[in-house]
């Protein structure tokens, strides 16, 4: 596989995952729990960093989703304890963050521990990492992380996909209906803080935090159903990171930063042009309205 | 003592001690005004849309002055507060989302430029850097006086208009009846954040400054029900934040300073969560065990008087109280304690059973008690009609007094719906007992 190759796919495949998720996190006003969880893992990976000695990803993996699920209950042991939703979100990743720092400066100087990197991982390095299985080279190590994250949350979510629905519509039927509200809460948080670190590690935060968002405001946007929302968010996120990596390539600029501003401006276009929803769209149609009765 | 007056010899931390009291001050206040219109998480976005405007300021003028990061990082604040505004106001996207996106987009772009500027000839990011991830330590004197001066401006701007934010804050609706300009005040806030946002982010970095933005209004906000307590207060633990957290820092281990301050603001929060008098959780715990405590002796009172209502006169078994209306043993027991000692019940032990029985002192208590209780439900059937408001205390209980000017018409009410207490100890002829409504 060639190397560009390899950077879109994964730009795709996180995007993939990223908008999939994002999509339940939008319907149930979370969006900004993707960045509070991309910037309170920190702690977990540190920690993990200590503990394994090693850079492998799987304690990190580990470590860092342990503590995104400990930043989501947080957030949520808070809020039910009548602290404002901004409040609480602001506050705990905040904390955790700045646990993470001091961690970081208690003891890795010893040890080599590239903030820049963990946290804030290069895509263009991706298909540098590669993975070998019983001596075999079997392609980018970021590939497999977050293509396996992905399958699991399309497994997790299928499976579960009328409760999914229900609650992310109307948390309150839902309960009157027996679903277990909480525990859907739960497990759709376990995957986006797994989604965000099996991405991040490769892809870095900030790529993460929009593919999160991005896409799936944009599907949000072109339907009203849920089934086509995620599809829709899937491939808007496919596109804009291949959009993207063909800009970084124009402006020699960064490819994740490039696959963000694909994707907001993919953004743009359906709030401008969406059929359903779009202000320029919606502005013809008023027109059309108001100039009909003189034409008949 | 030694390192104390080490401390204060260098002059170095005297200036970071100062820079970061300051941010802490002017944080705390215009954070005040966000965290109450709700807006605590804008502090994450606009400290995230600020890179772009550094990079742009650093692209033109090729100068690392941070008045020109300031400006830079100003415009493209007030950029994506406009952008949140436009998609919040033109499409069906909810608030949080438009936060999330406008957050990510503005730091791709920012993270774009930021390569264009590595990759350009002005070299030597490094700078732009340092203001993304702060660096306190590194403050110097210049920075410091620039920091001072815009934080000085901003508290007097909040002073001097603190009215009008007042009303923006807590009813802007009102306002605009008022014919206060609401859209402006609200924009003059939003350039007030980015303007606490932007001096914020040198000492502290992207992420540390939303603490400082939200964690000292949140924590103020547990102590008082008064904007102007709440700003004062919210100041005050901000820079209390700041100087525990420069201090901590200059005196040990060499922690990095934002992180410091950013953990004790967490725990003033914390504090405040927990101890605050009113709003608190151990406050609110000890309210809830109280009222628990009285619920369970009126209801004891209550099946113990109903018995007697229905014409059974012989003495009450705990386990039928328990099975008539259920609650913990061990609440039963401490409620059934509490009665015996004020001489209302009576309790023996008759072949290992306990049994219980009301004495006359209790039956008047258990008929007062059982009279409130339905007057209550009737009120509560008919509030409009009976007027008052049944609702007085401010955590939204039952009132549990009856004002005495309602009484009759209850009276009345409950004889129409034939719930009228039916015994009466102390004279069965004569069932009304003016006045004699109280716990």
């Amino acid at each position: 596989m060639s190397m560009a190759w390899t950077i879109m796919l994964t730009g795709a495949l996180v995007a993939a995952s990223c908008g999939f998720l994002g999509c339940f996190l939008i319907l149930r006003h979370m969006a900004m729990l993707g960045d509070a969880i991309s910037h309170a893992v920190l702690p977990g990976i540190v920690i993990a960093f200590l503990v394994s000695g090693s850079r492998d990803s799987l304690p990190m993996l580990i470590g860092a989703a342990a503590l995104g699920l400990i930043c989501t209950f947080l957030i949520q042991s808070l809020r039910s304890r009548g602290v404002q939703n901004d409040a609480a979100i602001s506050v705990t990743f905040t904390f955790l963050f700045s646990i993470g720092i001091i961690l970081v400066s208690l003891f890795t100087r010893q040890v080599d521990l590239d903030l820049d990197c963990v946290l804030y991982g290069e895509i263009a390095y991706v298909p540098w990492d590669t993975l070998s299985l019983f001596g075999n080279d079997i392609g980018p190590k970021a590939i497999w992380v977050v293509g396996i994250a992905f399958l699991l949350s399309l497994i997790v979510v299928g499976l579960f996909f009328k409760e999914f629905k229900i609650v992310s519509f109307d948390p309150h039927m839902a309960a009157a209906l027996g679903i277990p509200v909480l525990l859907i809460h739960y497990l759709l948080m376990g995957l986006v803080s797994l989604t965000t670190v099996a991405s991040f590690e490769s892809v870095g935060a900030i790529l993460v935090v929009a593919m999160l968002t991005v896409p799936s405001a944009t599907a949000y946007l072109l339907t009203d159903q849920l089934e086509r929302m995620l599809l829709i968010s899937v491939v808007a996120g496919v596109l804009s990171s291949v959009l993207g990596y063909g800009l970084a390539l124009l402006f020699d600029a960064s490819i994740a930063g490039s696959m963000t501003v694909a994707a907001g401006s993919l953004f743009v276009l359906a709030f401008l042009f969406s059929p359903l929803h779009g202000v320029v769209t919606r502005r013809l149609i008023r027109r059309r309205l108001r100039t009909a009765p003189e034409q008949s | 003592m030694a390192e104390i007056e080490k401390f204060l010899a260098d002059s170095n931390t005297l200036w970071v001690l100062m820079g970061t009291i300051l941010l802490g001050l002017s944080s705390g206040v215009i954070g005040s005004f966000a965290f109450l219109r709700k807006r605590g998480l804008m502090g994450d976005v606009l400290s995230h849309a600020a890179l772009p405007g550094i990079c742009l300021a650093f692209m033109l003028t090729g100068s690392k002055n941070p008045f020109f990061f300031l400006i830079g990082a100003t415009v493209t604040g007030i950029l994506a507060s406009l952008a949140i505004h436009a998609i919040t106001r033109y499409s069906r996207i909810k608030e949080d989302t438009a936060l999330g996106l406008t957050l990510s987009v503005f730091f791709g772009i920012g993270i774009v430029f930021l390569t264009q500027v590595q990759h350009s000839d002005q070299g030597n990011q490094s700078g732009l850097d340092k203001f993304l991830f702060g660096q306190s330590a590194s403050l110097v004197g210049e920075d410091v006086w620039v920091m001072g001066g815009v934080a000085i401006s901003l508290l007097l701007f909040s002073l001097l208009f603190f009215k009008e934010f007042k009303i923006l804050c807590f009813d802007p609706g009102f306002g605009r009846s008022l014919g206060f300009p609401i859209g402006i005040l609200d924009t003059v806030l939003m350039i007030m954040l980015v303007v606490a946002v932007v001096i914020g982010l040198q000492a502290a970095g992207v992420v540390l400054v939303v603490a400082l933005i939200i964690t000292p209004a949140a924590a103020a906000r547990y102590w008082t029900e008064r904007l102007d307590v709440m700003l004062a207060l919210s100041a005050v633990l901000g820079g209390l934040s700041g100087a525990l957290g420069t201090v901590l820092s200059s005196l040990s281990f060499h922690l990095p300073t934002g992180p410091l301050i950013v953990m004790a603001a967490t725990f003033v929060f914390v504090i405040s969560m927990v101890f605050s008098p009113r709003r608190g959780l151990l406050a609110k715990a000890i309210r809830l065990a109280r009222v628990r405590k009285q619920l369970a002796r009126e209801r004891v009172l209550q099946s113990l008087y109903e018995r007697r209502e229905q014409g059974d006169f012989g003495d009450v078994e705990a386990e039928a109280l328990l099975h008539k209306s259920p609650m913990p043993p061990r609440r039963l027991r401490s409620a059934l304690i509490f009665l015996q000692k004020n001489k209302w019940v009576r309790m023996y032990k008759r072949r290992g059973i306990l049994h219980i029985r009301l004495t006359e002192e209790g039956s008047v208590q258990a008929y007062d008690t059982v009279l409130r209780q339905r007057m209550t439900e009737v009120w509560m059937m008919h509030e409009s009609e009976i007027g008052g408001s049944i609702r007085d205390r401010e955590d939204g209980m039952v009132a549990d007094h009856i004002p005495p000017d309602i009484f009759d018409p209850l009276w009345n009410l409950l004889l129409r719906h034939g719930m009228e207490p039916k015994w009466n100890p102390e004279s069965p002829a004569a069932p009304l007992r003016e006045g004699g409504i109280s716990s």
